[in-house]
């Protein structure tokens, strides 16, 4: 059995899964059943200024008759009293002090009301915190949450003063609502915060009702711009995880990623690029906290299987091998293949191929079943066939480099070797 | 033993003969369905189907909430989807040629789907094909059976009048008097020919019965072109000693009469032996041990190799307690005025007959079978005597047709049963489409 725990700046956990900042971590009744669901940690539903919600508060983009696979919310920070917040936090700490129990802050934007936000939630007992600079909704409009994450001068200053005042760890949470997730990385690991975690929720309009002609979610029939978060936003938070991890200033501290984190093998994933821990809240929010028995099974076997004996074994292996286009290897190529013997003659491979890729799939008609195959002298192994097929393993890409040395577009050009080989 | 109806109580005659494949009961139901079909390109599914129905088209319109859509692609394929997804044997069609068979998963549902969309359609009343301007043109069309209704309403949407010569008082043909009831109700079949002729254009007059009521050649006069979807009709005959006793019927006059007078009114033995192991064999094997016959046996002269229904079919009616003999040919009935025994030969395969299937040989031994009834299902044979006195050209009183459609005579056109001698309902309004076809060219509508 491998070692699942996590130790983030001190901070511990008998597993790398943390249920992020959200409805699900709003107060103790809920965090209570995570913990004994098997959670290692939460982070505390942001705390913070009073404010009000609306409702409805939530909508969601379905497919393929599976439904969720988006999800967004126009909810607020928490809207429970403080001192309640601040009463349950202490009792849950008590009843599982070996969880990592951070809360989440997010202050009116002076000084003062950091600092005296961070002494009582200090006093509450809360092992880190998490600052919300990515709310995209609600919040910004009063110059907060996604508002101060999108200016790395104004991020800075806020991580400045609340180092001033904190004495346990800092995590700053970081929008993706901007084009790049390091400029204000950078501002706030420069300010002084002990970790990162990214992303929030990214802003969205989930649809459009077709009868009322309203944007979902629906509030008195009007609707505003939701966070969006689910399966369908994980290739947009590996993406901002891995440039944040390949940041010479930025790398240098540990990351808790989110966004779509919905399996053992999403979070793997996120390690694989850089997180420590991972945050969860949408798959959750579907299934309910029983999720976490499965990725506690599935990290451990998949560790036990390729010989990791911590999670420090394997954080951040995948990072490097994301380089830049011009360094790619011209010289790889690789073709499909399709297994005869497990094709079921959808043809989704050949309409795909023929109608928006290169022409390179043969049809052979038959009654009621075609035959198809490569045509290996057109095929660009663009993976598009492969994708497309439903049956796992039928068509493969096999390796046909077009010559034994690495050559990338860089060498390409300096070499003046012909651009076009049409 | 003896001969007798009313055996059951109203709540088991309607247990007995409720739908056999009940429709999806909500929309979420047939969605996850219907989100299970790969939509795949050139699906075998659609060129298995005798109609080409669009059948990947039509399972993702229902995905996309576009149910209009989806029974529109259905009925420009087939007019009588709605009845076909009933009655159809897809298992060896379109569900059977679904690639997730090559899975070994089970296939996609189709014809629950197609039933989904088509009744939808049917219960709203939506008229999805409109007329084109009045051609002038006149057709008659002899049977309101599917291959008639089928050529009808083409014809219709293309602006030709059409009138249809019925000899029963209900349209629909074999769909409202030749299946079983489990599949398809007679209100159903009503309901079916009502939509499928309310596009208008269309009108059937009943009761009218070519060779007795009208001539051909009458038609020809009074029409520009006439498609003959007559059907067939008469029972082969057993041609053995005792078939003329109380106690035999055919098959296919059995299930008329359970659809036309209801299933209380309608005899059945203790024991019966159904001959043959066709759709209808098994129709009418299943519907009289639902009737409440105790012992049904159905006997077969070859063996389950070569048996023309499908496994599906057989599994209906061994799941109703039908028993099977292989390999077993009637001799003789015998019986004082009624039938009490059934003497069968039993049979060994031979060489390979001209349908390819190792044809029967009497070994010589027989054994005797008690029973009370004998229900004959070994095939329907064509009207060769009204095909011949229209000299028709013909073949065993099957018409010989020319490009799908055209009959030996100018102007005349026939199609399903009465050219192909007795195929699936689907098969018939496919040949519907083609008579349509060979007629709009006949009259030249197709350039205008």
């Amino acid at each position: 059995m491998a070692d699942i725990s996590c130790n983030f700046l001190g901070i511990k956990s008998p597993n790398p899964f943390w249920l992020a900042s959200a409805p699900p971590t709003d107060k103790k009744y809920n965090v209570i059943r995570a913990y004994e669901a098997g959670w290692g940690g939460v982070v505390w539903k942001t705390l913070g200024s009073q404010v009000k919600n609306v409702s409805s508060r939530y909508s969601a983009v379905n497919y393929g008759g599976h439904r969720v696979m988006g999800f967004n919310n126009i909810e607020l920070i928490s809207d429970r009293p403080l001192e309640i917040n601040l009463r349950e936090i202490t009792e849950t700490v008590k009843e599982f002090p070996d969880r990592a129990t951070i809360v989440s802050l997010m202050a009116d934007n002076d000084k003062e009301s950091w600092h005296e936000l961070i002494k009582k939630c200090e006093d509450a007992g809360a092992m880190g915190f998490e600052l919300n600079f990515g709310c995209p909704h609600g919040m910004t409009e009063r110059g907060m949450g996604a508002a101060v994450g999108q200016d790395p001068e104004i991020a800075k200053m806020v991580v400045e003063w609340v180092m001033e005042k904190a004495t346990i760890p800092v995590i700053t949470k970081l929008t993706p609502n901007v084009h790049s997730v390091v400029p204000t990385g950078k501002a706030v690991v420069e300010a002084g915060t002990n970790a990162l975690s990214l992303i929030n929720t990214i802003q969205s309009v989930t649809g459009v009702d077709l009868d009322t002609f309203v944007p979902n979610p629906y509030v008195a029939g009007k609707s505003v711009y939701g966070g969006y978060c689910g399966p369908a936003v994980k290739p947009i938070a590996l993406k901002f995880l891995t440039s944040i991890a390949q940041n010479d200033v930025t790398k240098k501290v540990p990351i808790s990623g989110i966004g779509g984190v919905s399996t053992w093998k999403d979070a793997v994933e996120f390690m694989l690029l850089g997180s420590t821990s991972v945050q969860v809240c949408t798959a959750a929010m579907k299934h309910g906290f029983r999720i976490v028995e499965d990725m506690n099974e599935g990290l451990n076997n998949w560790m036990d299987e390729k010989g990791f004996k911590t999670i420090y074994d394997f954080i951040g292996k995948s990072v490097d091998t994301i380089t830049h286009w011009e360094d790619l290897d011209i010289n790889y190529h690789h073709i499909a293949k399709i297994d005869q013997d497990k094709c079921i003659h959808c043809g989704l491979c050949y309409i795909a191929c023929e109608d928006t890729s290169h022409q390179s799939i043969n049809l052979e008609y038959g009654r009621p079943y075609n035959k198809y195959t490569i045509k290996e002298e057109e095929c660009v192994g663009c993976n598009l066939c492969q994708l497309m097929c439903p049956v796992n393993g039928c068509i493969t890409m096999e390796e046909h480099r077009v010559a034994p040395e690495y050559v990338n577009w860089k060498m390409w050009q300096a070499e003046g070797r012909p651009l076009n080989d049409h | 033993m003896s001969i007798s109806a009313n055996r059951l109580t109203k709540e088991q005659y309607e247990q007995n003969f409720s739908d056999i494949h009940p429709p999806f009961e909500t929309p979420d139901a047939a969605l996850v369905e219907a989100n299970r079909c790969l939509f795949c390109y050139d699906a075998p599914c659609m060129k298995s189907c005798p109609t080409s129905i669009d059948v990947p088209k039509f399972i993702k319109q229902i995905t996309t909430d576009n149910i209009k859509g989806s029974a529109h692609t259905i009925f420009s394929s087939n007019i009588m989807g709605a009845g076909c997804s009933k009655v159809c044997p897809v298992e060896k069609l379109c569900e059977g040629a679904c690639v997730f068979n090559l899975m070994h998963e089970e296939p996609i549902p189709i014809a629950k789907l197609q039933r989904y969309s088509t009744e939808i359609a049917m219960k709203k009343n939506w008229q999805l094909f409109k007329r084109k301007g009045s051609t002038g043109k006149k057709v008659a069309i002899v049977g309101a059976g599917p291959a008639g209704l089928s050529c009808a309403h083409v014809l219709s949407r293309e602006g030709v009048d059409v009138t249809i010569f019925e000899k029963e008082n209900k349209g629909g043909g074999l769909m409202t008097y030749g299946i079983a009831a489990y599949k398809v109700t007679p209100k159903f079949c009503e309901d079916e020919v009502n939509y499928i002729t309310g596009i208008g254009g269309i009108e059937i007059k009943y009761n009218q019965e070519l060779g007795k009521d009208f001539s051909l050649e009458e038609l020809q006069k009074k029409y520009d072109a006439v498609y003959l979807g007559i059907g067939v009709g008469l029972a082969r005959q057993l041609e053995i000693p005792g078939e003329d006793l109380q106690g035999v019927e055919d098959a296919i006059t059995f299930i008329y009469n359970l659809r036309e007078k209801g299933y209380p009114a309608i005899p059945v033995g203790d024991k019966v032996a159904v001959i043959g192991m066709g759709m209808t064999a098994i129709d009418a094997a299943t519907q009289a041990k639902r009737l409440g016959a105790k012992e049904v046996t159905m006997l077969y002269r070859r063996t389950q190799e070569e048996m023309p229904c499908t496994q599906v079919e057989l599994d209906i009616a061994m799941l109703d307690g039908c028993e099977i003999i292989w390999l077993a040919a009637p001799k003789e009935i015998k019986g004082n005025g009624k039938v009490e025994q059934l003497v069968c030969s039993v049979m060994a395969l031979g060489e390979p007959d001209a349908s390819g299937r190792r044809s029967p040989v009497d070994t010589g031994k027989t054994f005797t079978l008690e029973v009370d009834m004998v229900i004959k299902a070994a095939g329907q044979m064509p009207f060769a005597e009204l095909v011949n006195r229209n000299k028709l050209e013909n073949k065993s009183g099957k018409i010989v047709v020319k490009e799908k459609a055209a009959t030996s005579i100018a102007g005349v056109f026939a199609g399903g049963d009465a050219v192909n001698g007795g195929k699936e309902v689907v098969d018939a309004v496919q040949a519907g489409k083609d008579g349509a076809k060979a007629i709009i060219n006949y009259l030249g509508l197709n350039n205008v």
